[in-house]
């Protein structure tokens, strides 16, 4: 027997050869003309300024920090949600009080400041 | 009629296996070689096909005919897109990071293609029946923002980073409200198998149980595929194209047919958790499981287009705090209605 997680290796496999043999069947079609000009990053048509690859903007990773704990959340909310039916009051009151800790936690970040672009 | 045509030639192919003495180790790999097949097929005709209706729409919305040159009534404007893509040189540059920006493109259809094998195309049409399906989704499609983070990053170009950036911030900050939409429906159903969670909307669908569930998922689902109004990612008048600047030929076609894909699967999620899958309504049963999955997962594709050609763009400000401020407050206040809600049903006792 095929097992399921067999099976989605499976998928993976052919997704990957795919992607590869796209690519690779572009490379016997196309024309190769390199020239200095071709070869220059691709932004206004003037050369570009100053390294890429700096220090970025840390607002990206206040919202990556929070996606984190609240992702982690998710995960235990899901087997939650499945035996909900059978689990009975007591488990739902927890869980109650386990997402109230965690609105407490969005409303501070909220306070904070760290939901806001600027 | 044409109801099981499906299943029955995958059960014939299965019999003829059988009978010329294959083991059963790789008969099942044979199969499920010939059902992944079929699905890439699937994916390939509907993106070529999405692209030309997409066009169709936003021509028909803006008063103009739109592609109407290539092929009976434009029908073979993408194919020849194809073919011009695939002609196209893929462009070297000196500044890029080669391994990761060439592992992006061939990576980047990997995730929505794993995904296709959980879905429920019909009755007993999944490729994999898996019993934690919807989990299963969600944990694979996140991986689409590492792959295109990776491609903009090794770009080194700016337009690409800033849009790599978005990409990131966008995509997660939407899962979230996207996964928890989806809670709603696995508490009503106490199972994450998407045939079970079909069969569990026989008598009403979920999009009248958990409507709010359904408007979440809606809007988070067209922020994850990079749609208007949430198209910051490439936004074509400030950062040319966002994280693909840089891509050329195949590179480029290859994140074209993934956007395409994942649109696809966005609405056949939709599909299967909130509109009844492949489940006939008024009991219209004539018409085979796999065609009523067919025509629901378009009717929301079509509303996906309507969108995108009729609203502008937001501000990343304004996207961040949508998703945040208002998305996943309302989303727990869904759980937890739901939750009530299910306690006072029994309750009462109906």
């Amino acid at each position: 027997m095929l097992s399921d997680w067999g099976a989605v290796f499976l998928f993976l496999a052919i997704g990957v050869v795919f992607g590869a043999g796209g690519i690779v069947t572009s490379f016997l079609f196309h024309p190769y003309r390199r020239t200095e000009t071709k070869q220059e990053v691709y932004e206004c048509g003037v050369d570009t300024v100053g390294p890429t690859w700096v220090q970025f903007k840390t607002g990206y990773f206040l919202y990556a920090l929070l996606f984190v704990i609240f992702d982690v959340e998710t995960i235990y909310l899901y087997p939650w949600a499945v035996k909900f039916q059978s689990l009975g009051l007591f488990a739902f009151i927890e869980m109650i009080i386990f997402i109230f800790i965690l609105i407490v936690g969005l409303w501070y970040a909220w306070k904070e400041g760290a939901l806001e672009w600027k | 009629m044409g109801e099981n045509i499906f299943t029955g030639i995958a059960s014939g192919l299965s019999g003829l296996l059988d009978g010329a003495g294959v083991p059963v180790l790789w008969n099942d790999v044979i199969l499920m070689v010939v059902k992944l097949v079929a699905i890439l097929v699937f994916i390939l005709v509907n993106a070529l096909w999405l692209v030309y209706m997409e066009r169709k729409v936003a021509a028909y919305v803006q008063c103009r005919i739109g592609p109407n040159r290539v092929g009976p009534k434009g029908l073979l404007q993408t194919a020849a897109d194809i073919g011009k893509l695939l002609s196209k040189e893929f462009t070297w540059n000196k500044y890029w990071d080669i391994v990761p920006y060439i592992l992006a493109p061939v990576l980047i259809f990997v995730p929505p293609f794993m995904i296709y094998a959980v879905l429920p195309f019909g009755e007993n049409m999944a490729a994999i029946d898996m019993n934690i399906g919807l989990f299963y989704f969600a944990a694979v499609a996140s991986l689409t923002s590492i792959i295109l983070w990776a491609g903009g990053w090794a770009s080194n170009n700016k337009y690409s980073l800033v849009g790599a950036m978005r990409v990131v911030a966008q995509m997660v900050s939407y899962e979230l409200p996207l996964v928890l939409a989806l809670l709603g429906v696995v508490m009503l159903t106490g199972t994450l198998n998407m045939s079970e969670i079909v069969y569990a909307q026989e008598n009403v669908w979920f999009i009248f149980t958990q409507p709010l569930a359904f408007l979440i998922y809606f809007v988070a689902g067209l922020a994850e595929t990079n749609r208007t109004p949430f198209c910051l990612v490439e936004g074509e008048s400030e950062i040319i194209a966002g994280p693909y600047t840089e891509y050329s030929g195949m590179g480029f076609a290859m994140f074209f047919l993934t956007e395409y894909a994942s649109v696809m699967l966005i609405s056949a999620m939709c599909t299967v958790a909130f509109l009844g899958g492949w489940l006939a309504p008024f009991g219209l049963t004539f018409i085979p499981s796999w065609l009523w999955f067919f025509l629901k997962m378009y009717v929301m594709i079509f509303i996906f287009m309507w969108v995108r050609w009729t609203y502008p763009r937001l501000r990343v400000d304004q996207l961040m705090g949508f998703g945040w401020k208002v998305l996943i407050p309302l989303c727990l206040a869904n759980i937890f209605v739901t939750g009530v809600g299910m306690y006072i049903y029994r309750a009462i006792g109906w």
